[in-house]
């Protein structure tokens, strides 16, 4: 057996990420300032580490119900309705996944039959488009523009819809741009999904970090329901990556169904998690609030000093990344990153890395201290000055 | 609390440029607003946080409960402005429950501390009792960790 067929050939086509290899090179410098971490810098709110170190003193180190602790089941079904609007029954509706990832790939592979088509939008977080692949699903990209700010309208998704779409699947506030939808975004799409019967898959971990409007959830929107697969979880407003927790809130059809996958590939969510989740969902807020606010001074000082050097960036309201247009400087996305890391010591993530659609962007996190955006910035402004010399 | 305080509270050194950029303000408007506080006294002062233990001259600190007797005129105003006066004593507060006015007293020694409350504090006309605990460690001030370094665990890119 050569190496090369030991690997199923959909697994072998599949690319690596292009954050990954990003990834490597930056990882063999020292003293890089990073605006390459998807991931909150705030130490995880003290409450939350407190309760997970509590529930391991009792001895919480035992599987939990295949789809999560009842105790954070009904933290969840009570956070969303008092967050985003719509009652979900802990019993039946709601699955604790290991973080939103895991949400994306068993909802898809529960809900796609093969040649089914899938519409998304690019640039978007890394996994979308595999996702879609890897559950026998076709992806069909639809891509969002630098001039609608990175917004999904309505009529770009009338272009893309055929007799074999099955589902639309969402990302806002969106990773990479920082894109959130308009309530007026929002009912046109839910329009379209209803009027076309698709199933609507939205990823809203970013919810909690907007910072010029509310967060509008598809859940709320009336008719929704019963055809939407709501995906939250941990991991950013509450600084909680490493805990690994998420969560599905989908019609009981599709849920015990979502229910088989998880319980076959990972019987449960690590219970130290979800104990910790659960007091982050009732106890957690002010520490959200705390973060937010921090966020929005980065990224509103991230928007000035890229005015001030001349560089194009619409002003991402949400989520924690700044996605500048750098493709009127006479270089590529990747050839910036690399370079920008060279000489300057300062790593950001070629746009290409989220989909074609963003060649030309850098994404840059603003997940990093007030000290290292300030000097990445003075360092960006002495780059570009360069580049234009 | 204005976004300005809210700043200047974790970082008093801020810049009135960063200020402006982080709050989509421009530095002239910044700087008037900080002058307006000083002016208004909302912004009593800038301090800077010391780790004591970096710090070469011995120094204790002493944690005071102090019983007064409330007077019909001024209630507890005019005692605790006296005992404030004294430069030894750091803070002071009214505090409800078994004693009255809570001090934090530094100084050289436990000595000088000692000398201080039965000489000077006690001695008071209203003063009723004292109670002195002396400081052992500070763990945390002013919301800030004072033990420990907090380190960057994350990978340098991510998803």
């Amino acid at each position: 057996m050569n190496s090369k067929s030991r690997v199923a050939e959909r697994v072998r086509n599949l690319p690596f990420s292009g954050i990954r290899k990003f990834f490597d090179i930056v990882a063999q410098r020292k003293d890089v300032i990073s605006l390459g971490v998807g991931e909150p810098d705030f130490d995880t709110p003290w409450t939350v580490r407190e309760a997970a170190v509590y529930s391991l003193e009792r001895g919480a180190t035992h599987y939990t119900s295949n789809r999560g602790d009842p105790g954070l089941r009904q933290a969840i079904a009570r956070y969303v309705a008092r967050q985003f609007g719509e009652e979900y029954d802990w019993k039946t509706e709601i699955l604790v996944t290991v973080g939103v990832s895991e949400a994306i790939d068993i909802a898809l592979r529960t809900i796609i039959n093969p040649g089914d088509e899938v519409i998304y939008h690019e640039p978007c977080f890394v996994s979308y488009r595999p996702s879609i692949i890897l559950a026998g699903g076709v992806p069909v990209c639809v891509e969002t523009r630098r001039e609608d700010e990175f917004r999904l309208t309505r009529p770009m998704l009338e272009k893309a819809v055929t007799p074999k779409t099955r589902a639309l699947m969402l990302n806002f506030p969106c990773n990479p741009t920082g894109a959130v939808l308009a309530r007026k975004d929002v009912e046109e799409i839910s329009n379209f999904c209803i009027q076309h019967d698709l199933l609507l898959l939205t990823d809203e971990i970013y919810a909690e970090l907007t910072y010029d409007s509310q967060h509008i959830s598809f859940v709320s929107i009336p008719g929704m329901k019963e055809r939407t697969i709501f995906m939250h979880g941990m991991s950013k407003a509450w600084a909680m990556t490493g805990f690994r927790i998420g969560y599905a809130c989908a019609p009981a059809d599709i849920s015990e169904n979502m229910m088989k996958l998880h319980q076959y590939a990972i019987m449960s969510a690590p219970t130290t998690g979800q104990k910790a989740a659960a007091e982050a969902l009732e106890r957690g807020d002010a520490a959200v609030a705390a973060m937010r606010a921090e966020y929005n001074r980065r990224r509103n000082y991230l928007i000035a000093a890229f005015n001030e050097m001349g560089v194009q960036c619409h002003t991402p309201a949400g989520a924690f990344y700044a996605f500048p247009y750098i493709g009127d400087l006479g270089i590529s996305a990747e050839d910036f990153a690399m370079r920008f890391l060279e000489e300057k010591g300062v790593a950001v993530v070629p746009g290409d890395a989220f989909g074609k659609s963003g060649a030309g962007f850098l994404r840059c996190a603003y997940a990093t201290s007030m000290d290292n955006i300030r000097e990445a910035m003075r360092r960006m402004a002495e780059f570009v000055a360069q580049l234009r010399a | 609390m204005s976004e300005l305080l809210n700043i200047l509270k974790q970082n008093a050194r801020t810049s009135v440029e960063d200020i402006a950029k982080m709050t989509r303000s421009t530095p002239d408007a910044v700087r008037a607003q900080i002058a307006e506080y000083e002016k208004n006294g909302t912004i009593r002062g800038y301090r800077t946080l010391v780790h004591e233990d970096h710090m070469d001259e011995d120094r204790v600190t002493a944690v005071i409960e102090v019983k007064v007797q409330p007077e019909r005129e001024g209630g507890f105003d005019r005692l605790a402005r006296r005992i404030s006066g004294f430069p030894e004593v750091v803070n002071t507060h009214l505090m409800s429950g078994k004693y009255d006015l809570l001090l934090f007293v530094e100084g050289k020694n436990l000595r000088e501390v000692g000398r201080f409350v039965s000489e000077r504090l006690a001695t008071l006309d209203g003063v009723l009792s004292t109670g002195t605990h002396f400081m052992l460690k500070t763990y945390k001030q002013d919301g800030v960790l004072m033990d420990g370094e907090r380190t960057d665990n994350r990978l340098p890119v991510s998803p």
